[in-house]
């Protein structure tokens, strides 16, 4: 882990900040770029799952068009869950979370630092799993407005996702729970990515996109704000 | 211990009273509508469940704050009361919402936004209680539980204002009109009678039932410090 340099008094609470906050997304990173264990399980999971809809679903050339956004979200969910786990899981399992927890920062600091690192991986899995999705099925899904949806979509899921994680492998059945503890509070997230990315696809004017869109906006909003206000209740000891 | 409170015996012995007044009235009192026939009369309970239950679910995320601010176990329990109770009879209006529907809109069930949201939020409190139980230390599982409820709480309508982005097919009985909406209906003056007693008779039940779980609560706690004394 990196050390963390007592705050200077003369400094500017906000640099100390935002310094605290890179160090642990650096830290994350650092980590998963020297074991990879996270990214490539994510990477291949969100691979068969592609694999798996193009069975289930027989995505012929008609159904294509209308369920591909409706995939990509839901291989982005699954794959999602499976690096939220791992990434908490890591913190706790090797006692790292109490160190995080004796470094003196905001607790919120760590908070956004793991939303940032886990909004990296699912970022990084996308962007591996678009252009691969594109080419099995030759669709074009390089459209600017699309991977505006989808940032947005994996902002709202990573900041609920990091705070209720940090919950779940605190608990005895800690690696069932995260999916029935996330699932059913980021259907909003779901439910307005999918009709959004289904809209762009789709080429439908931007009026008919706006609502989902600015619901997504909300979403984010709210929950990051909620997340920060009490993710200090959460890793308490 | 402590005896049982009498005004909650006599709120016991009343829920009964009024639950048996409020069967009456919605069986035999009220009129039969002329389209739908009897099976409309399922609506009153149907109400009544629903609102007492959603006034918990509100509560619940009251109490979330209140324990957060305050670390109080006391809201604790209250949280922890009024989600169960909630979650009992929002799964009454959902079985009672599906036995009209049937008939009405001859389907058990449709991805309706009130139906969708109902459906999200008894799983969102299911997952609350499957979070309470994988955790040991009471002051942990009181904060776990009391940010999860707020989560939850404030997940649940804006899931609703989502999907009410698709159309609806739900009746909008009391205010607002859907051009769309099936099995509306207009009520009488003595289905209105109905109606409103049932929304009284359960918003008595819900109070007895939930004071009757808050006590179970107190128990509960007092004879795990009795288990901890004795293991000393």
């Amino acid at each position: 882990m990196n050390k963390t340099e007592p705050r200077p008094t003369s400094q500017p609470l906000q640099g100390s900040f935002v310094k605290a906050v890179s160090a642990v997304v650096w830290k994350d990173l650092q980590a998963e770029f020297r074991s990879r264990e996270l990214f490539s399980a994510m990477l291949v999971f969100s691979l068969l799952i592609i694999l798996i809809f193009n069975f289930a679903l027989e995505l012929d050339i008609k159904t294509r068009q209308s369920v591909t956004s409706g995939v990509l979200w839901a291989t982005f969910a699954f794959a999602g869950t499976l690096g939220l786990n791992r990434s908490m899981a890591i913190e706790k399992d090797r006692g790292c979370m109490d160190g995080l927890l004796l470094a003196p920062v905001d607790r919120s600091a760590i908070y956004f630092g793991k939303v940032i690192s886990n909004l990296t991986f699912m970022l990084i899995v996308e962007v591996i799993v678009l252009p691969v999705y594109s080419v099995l099925y030759s669709i074009n899904l390089f459209q600017p407005g699309l991977l505006l949806v989808i940032l947005l979509g994996s902002i709202g899921y990573a900041g609920v996702g990091t705070l209720l994680s940090a919950m779940s492998v605190q608990t005895r059945t800690r690696d069932i729970l995260l999916p029935i503890l996330l699932f059913p509070v980021v259907i909003p997230v779901i439910l307005s990515a999918v009709k959004a990315s289904g809209g762009y696809l789709e080429g439908l004017p931007f009026e008919e996109i706006l609502s989902p869109l600015s619901l997504l906006i909300a979403y984010d909003l709210i929950f990051i704000a909620v997340a920060f206000m009490v993710f200090d209740n959460v890793v308490e000891e | 211990m402590q005896s049982k409170p009498l005004t909650l015996t006599i709120l016991d012995v009343l829920s009964i009273i009024v639950l048996g007044i409020s069967t009456y009235l919605a069986l035999f009192f009220a009129p039969t509508e002329r389209v739908m026939g009897d099976v409309q009369r399922v609506f009153y309970f149907h109400i009544g469940t629903a609102w007492t239950a959603l006034m918990g679910f509100i509560l619940a995320a009251v109490f979330s704050v209140a324990y957060l601010v305050t670390k109080n176990l006391k809201w604790d329990r209250y949280q922890v009361a009024a989600i169960e109770v909630s979650l009992v009879f929002f799964f009454l209006t959902i079985v009672l919402g599906t036995i009209w529907a049937r008939p009405v809109w001859n389907t058990w069930w449709t991805w309706d936004p009130r139906l969708t949201t109902a459906a999200i939020t008894e799983l969102i409190y299911i997952a609350y209680f499957m979070l309470r139980q994988g955790i040991d230390d009471p002051e942990r599982r009181a904060r776990f539980g009391a940010v999860y409820a707020l989560i939850g709480g404030l997940s649940a309508p804006i899931t609703f204002f989502a999907i009410r982005l698709f159309r609806t097919i739900h009746p909008v009985v009391i205010g607002g009109a859907n051009a769309e909406a099936q099995g509306g209906f207009a009520m009488t003056a003595d289905m209105r009678v109905a109606f409103f007693f049932a929304l009284f008779a359960f918003t008595i039940i819900f109070i007895d039932l939930y004071w009757n779980r808050i006590r179970l609560g107190e128990l509960q706690d007092q004879v795990e410090q009795l288990k901890l004394k004795v293991t000393m």
